[in-house]
């Protein structure tokens, strides 16, 4: 669509920008001036520089929990984009089926986060869960608040229980985009369902994957509340991630400045790739109008 | 866009010979028809696909169950042992969670807040998203990416200073703090899915309204609002879901009235020892809401998505 | 290359079709002979594209056999009866090259990569897309893509038939003459079946040796372009081709005289026995001759159409268009009269022989 200039056009956009404004500007302002200040309370701040950064860059710990942070947006991007895709491609493109698969599909999106937590603890309690008593009885040692494989595999498993939906549900909007003379002239063409697949499904849903893998990326990385419901970032520092190990940070040891700091790299990282996505994406389709 | 191009060709190539209401009739039971033989034609050969969404599905509900199971047994069950089903059936939970005033507060005000915040991101999101996808302007791009920028800011940290600013407005304790508090990520949302579906609608239609006769906002109630009303639906579930299902800032910014019911939850799970059943009670009712909003959005939420942009 | 017989095919998209009108396509019976080039022509929703579909595989007839050659196809798909087909809207597959996507069927079915060049190298010369061989498709612009879905039919030798459906909707009008000059040519060159659907009866017409006229689920006339203007067998070919339609006037018949109003028109024979049907009077507009002989008339309006005139008259309060050249002039008092030679009469819609008496 061709867009006319208008500068007026500010005046729309304005209510969004205050609000939005208001509730992320303030509050990332607090927090790097938090994160160049030194506090002992009593709202005495003595200003720090970038020793805080310095600190952070330079410490095992937060090396650690940012390795643990990728593995595990790695490993879950690896399991949820594909297992996604094939739910999506294996759904009935039509008919009753398709209201029901994708009510139960999102019923875990609407599940309070920290509820998804409780859920999953209960779920696989080695001794009264469903899934702990079922894996020790295939005579595998699983536990989860002892073992830190357990541990990642739960997480792991929750989030996957939690989120593949997500890309079920844009892979699916992909999917149902395509006109059906696509599929007829695969057909005529003599196309096998690899082909189809390859040069027809794939490319037309590469827009909302990659979709899917931003959000994936980014609410992955921010994950909170579910691993600490679930394992409180255990056993030991086992699944501490980034979030879990900032609020450690702050609140555990109030010391704010580490936390800022880490807060503010971590925002940065996420920003950075962000960015990187969303340049490649937008010149991507514009070469294509 | 191109869709629309030749929607329009097309019509206009129609238009070249039949043109009684007689052939018109055709026409659209002739579409009717490409309906039917699509749905007929929908995944020829039978085969096993179903098999796939039906263990997803199954793999889905198991925890979901078992949260059921676990909340129609008594405590003492619960720790006593492991049974596939409750053997002492008991809505004891239940009833103690909806006679127990803590309890539906929380419920109240987490219902509250979350209408709130539906209300607010996608009114001030509306003419938003009609600017970014009408107009070219000053820093429009850069003004996007700065939008879905704060989906990315970690909550976790956000939560101190959350704290400070919504005590200092003096709204802490308040469902409003929260309904404003989450704007933060719905609104970037809501102006990202509506735009996608204000780009599906010709430009055309804002330019015969104008020749018309008609001022910007009454086009915009009277005209577009309705030409992108599925589109209004989908934003606004997609604003229910994150508010409802968002926490850890909702925690924060309320201590006693107007603390959601998931807090209420893990709060009286700590204090009450372990009560399991309870707990588990508590995790399915917070489950309800979501289910029954998904049942009356279950034709767009597919939608929704697919017309967004990044 | 093959003849394709179309026996007794019935088509309903409901499972239980009741009554004809559940039926879109209502028994279709004709033959394709080997070589030709077939239009299907008729408005939307007249079954046209369902019959295509059929030939080519991707709907299966509730009723009837398609045979090509004395091949029973009905119960083969699509891709075992090698055929082509083109879209209305281009399909092309965005991530490969030009050259990829021509070469795309060819390599589905297992040719040697020295004869996909070669074949690929021919079409693209063909139609002139030289310049874009190496470029993604997705960058191109629709009629660039529309010659690529084109290409990709006329690339395998071997085809039964190649079917378009409606192939020029989204090419620019001097674009689409171009085209449509260049499918007569490979039409004449390498001799396939073709069969073209469109509802433009200019592209029928001009591309077809053999026009399909459909309405409403069936096909009304069968025949060589110069049939469907000269004999229309059925009201609807007369009002449907030519430009302006044909005239049709209500009419009673007494032997071999027509009475119209209080007026009458000597018949170029007699018609068989006609019982109760409703009769019409069927006359182009270029065979009606306006002067000072026949039947007075009024006149409504003129269109001036270029090297002709468009003259609106009404005759016992039917209104006839007549086409004239442009430097006749109109009389004062107009009369027409009809060329008897190319006067036809329908009842219940359809076209009555009329026997010339010795």
């Amino acid at each position: 669509m061709t867009k006319t200039w208008n500068n007026k056009a500010w005046f729309m956009v304005l209510p969004v920008l205050l609000l939005v404004a208001f509730n992320a500007v303030i509050p990332l302002m607090t927090v790097v001036n938090y994160s160049v200040q030194e506090t002992f309370g009593n709202n005495l701040f003595f200003f720090e520089g970038v020793r805080w950064y310095e600190e952070v860059l330079a410490s095992s710990r937060f090396h650690a929990a940012l390795g643990r942070q990728f593995l595990f947006t790695f490993i879950i991007l690896a399991i949820e984009i594909p297992l996604g895709v094939a739910v999506a491609l294996a759904m009935p493109r039509s008919g009753p089926w398709v209201s029901v698969c994708l009510v139960f599909m999102a019923l875990p999106l609407l599940v309070p986060w920290n509820v998804v937590g409780a859920m999953w603890n209960i779920f696989a309690l080695p001794d009264i869960g469903l899934l702990g008593r079922s894996i020790n009885a295939l005579g595998i040692d699983y536990n989860f608040t002892q073992q830190p494989l357990s541990a990642w595999f739960t997480v792991v498993l929750m989030d996957v229980w939690h989120w593949t939906s997500l890309v079920v549900l844009l892979a699916y909007a992909g999917l149902r985009s395509i006109p059906d003379a696509y599929y007829q002239a695969a057909k005529i063409d003599g196309a096998s369902r690899l082909a189809v697949f390859r040069y027809i499904q794939l490319p037309k849903m590469s827009r909302v994957l990659t979709i899917a893998v931003l959000l994936r990326f980014i609410d992955s990385f921010m994950i909170y509340t579910e691993p600490f419901v679930l394992t409180g970032g255990g056993p030991g520092n086992a699944t501490t991630f980034l979030s879990i190990d900032l609020v450690k940070a702050a609140l555990g040891e109030f010391n704010l400045g580490i936390a800022a700091a880490m807060s503010i790299i971590y925002f940065l990282m996420t920003l950075l790739v962000c960015w990187v996505f969303y340049t490649a994406m937008t010149n991507y389709y514009d070469g294509e109008r | 866009m191109a869709q629309v191009k030749q929607d329009a060709a097309r019509n206009r190539g129609i238009l070249l010979r039949d043109s009684g209401p007689a052939q018109a009739a055709a026409g659209a039971s002739d579409r009717a028809a490409g309906t039917r033989a699509r749905r007929r034609r929908g995944r020829e050969g039978g085969g096993f696909w179903w098999i796939v969404p039906t263990l997803y599905i199954v793999f889905l509900m198991l925890p979901i169950y078992w949260l059921i199971n676990m909340s129609f047994k008594t405590t003492n069950e619960i720790l006593g042992g492991f049974s596939l089903w409750p053997q002492n059936f008991t809505i004891e939970s239940y009833v103690e969670i909806f006679t127990n005033p803590v309890w539906y507060n929380g419920y109240v005000s987490s219902i509250t807040y979350v209408l709130i915040n539906t209300v607010i991101s996608v009114t001030v999101a509306l003419p938003a998203a009609y600017a970014f996808s009408r107009y070219r302007f000053l820093g429009d791009k850069h003004l996007f990416f700065w939008l879905l920028t704060n989906r990315m800011a970690p909550p976790a940290i956000f939560a101190l200073p959350f704290y400070q600013l919504y005590s200092a407005i003096g709204l802490f304790d308040t469902p409003w703090a929260v309904a404003l508090a989450h704007c933060l990520f719905n609104i970037p949302l809501a102006v990202w899915i509506l735009e996608g579906f204000m780009s599906g609608v010709p430009k055309e239609i804002d330019e015969t309204a104008y020749i018309d006769g008609y001022s910007w906002p009454r086009f915009f109630v009277k005209i577009f609002m309705p030409l992108i009303a599925s589109g209004i639906g989908v934003t606004a579930f997609f604003c229910f879901m994150f508010s409802w299902v968002e926490l850890l800032l909702a925690k924060t910014l309320t201590a006693v009235d107007a603390k959601p019911i998931a807090a209420v939850m893990t709060r009286t799970a700590s204090t009450s020892g372990y009560e399991l059943g309870l707990l588990a009670a508590a995790g399915v009712l917070t489950i309800v809401p979501g289910a029954v909003v998904i049942w009356f959005v279950r034709n767009y939420i597919a939608k929704g998505f697919a017309l967004g942009r990044v | 290359m093959a003849r394709i017989k179309l026996k007794d095919i019935r088509h309903a998209y409901t499972a239980n079709p009741a009554s004809d009108a559940d039926y879109a396509l209502k028994r279709v019976d004709h033959v394709f002979e080997d070589g030709g080039a077939y239009a299907l022509l008729g408005p939307s929703g007249c079954g046209k594209t369902t019959l295509l579909n059929i030939i080519s595989g991707l709907l299966r007839p509730s009723e009837g056999a398609i045979l090509f050659d004395s091949q029973d196809v009905t119960d083969l798909a699509t891709e075992e009866r090698n055929i082509a087909q083109v879209f209305q809207f281009p399909v092309v597959y965005d991530t490969m090259t030009v050259y990829d996507n021509l070469a795309f069927p060819l390599r589905n079915r297992g040719v040697p990569e020295d004869e996909v060049a070669r074949r690929v190298r021919e079409v693209i010369a063909m139609l002139g897309l030289e310049g874009q061989a190496r470029r993604r498709a997705r960058g191109l612009t629709s009629d660039e893509k529309q010659k690529i879905s084109l290409g990709r039919g006329l690339v395998r030798a071997d085809v039964n038939a190649i079917l378009f459906d409606e192939p020029l909707t989204v090419i620019d009008p001097h674009l689409k003459w171009q085209l449509r000059t260049q499918l007569k040519e490979l039409h004449h060159r390498f001799g396939h079946t073709m069969v073209y659907v469109t509802h433009d009866q200019t592209e029928a017409l001009t591309f077809a040796d053999t026009v399909v006229v459909m309405y409403e689920g069936e096909v009304v006339q069968f025949g060589t372009p110069e049939e469907l203007f000269e004999r229309p067998s059925h009201t609807f070919v007369g009002y449907f081709i030519g430009s302006p339609g044909m005239n049709l006037l209500p009419a009673r018949v007494e032997g071999r005289t027509a009475h119209l109003g209080s007026q009458t028109i000597e018949l170029p024979g007699a018609p068989g026995a006609l019982g109760a049907k409703r009769l019409e009077l069927g006359i182009r507009p270029e065979f009606v001759r306006l002067g000072r002989e026949g039947m007075p008339v009024s006149i409504r309006k003129v269109e001036d159409i270029g090297r002709k005139k468009i003259v609106h008259v009404e005759l016992e309060g039917e209104n006839i268009a007549a086409v004239i050249d442009e430097d006749l002039e109109v009389p004062a008092e107009p009369r027409v009269s009809f060329d008897p030679a190319h006067l036809s009469l329908y009842a219940d819609s359809w076209r009555v022989e009329m026997e010339a008496r010795p």
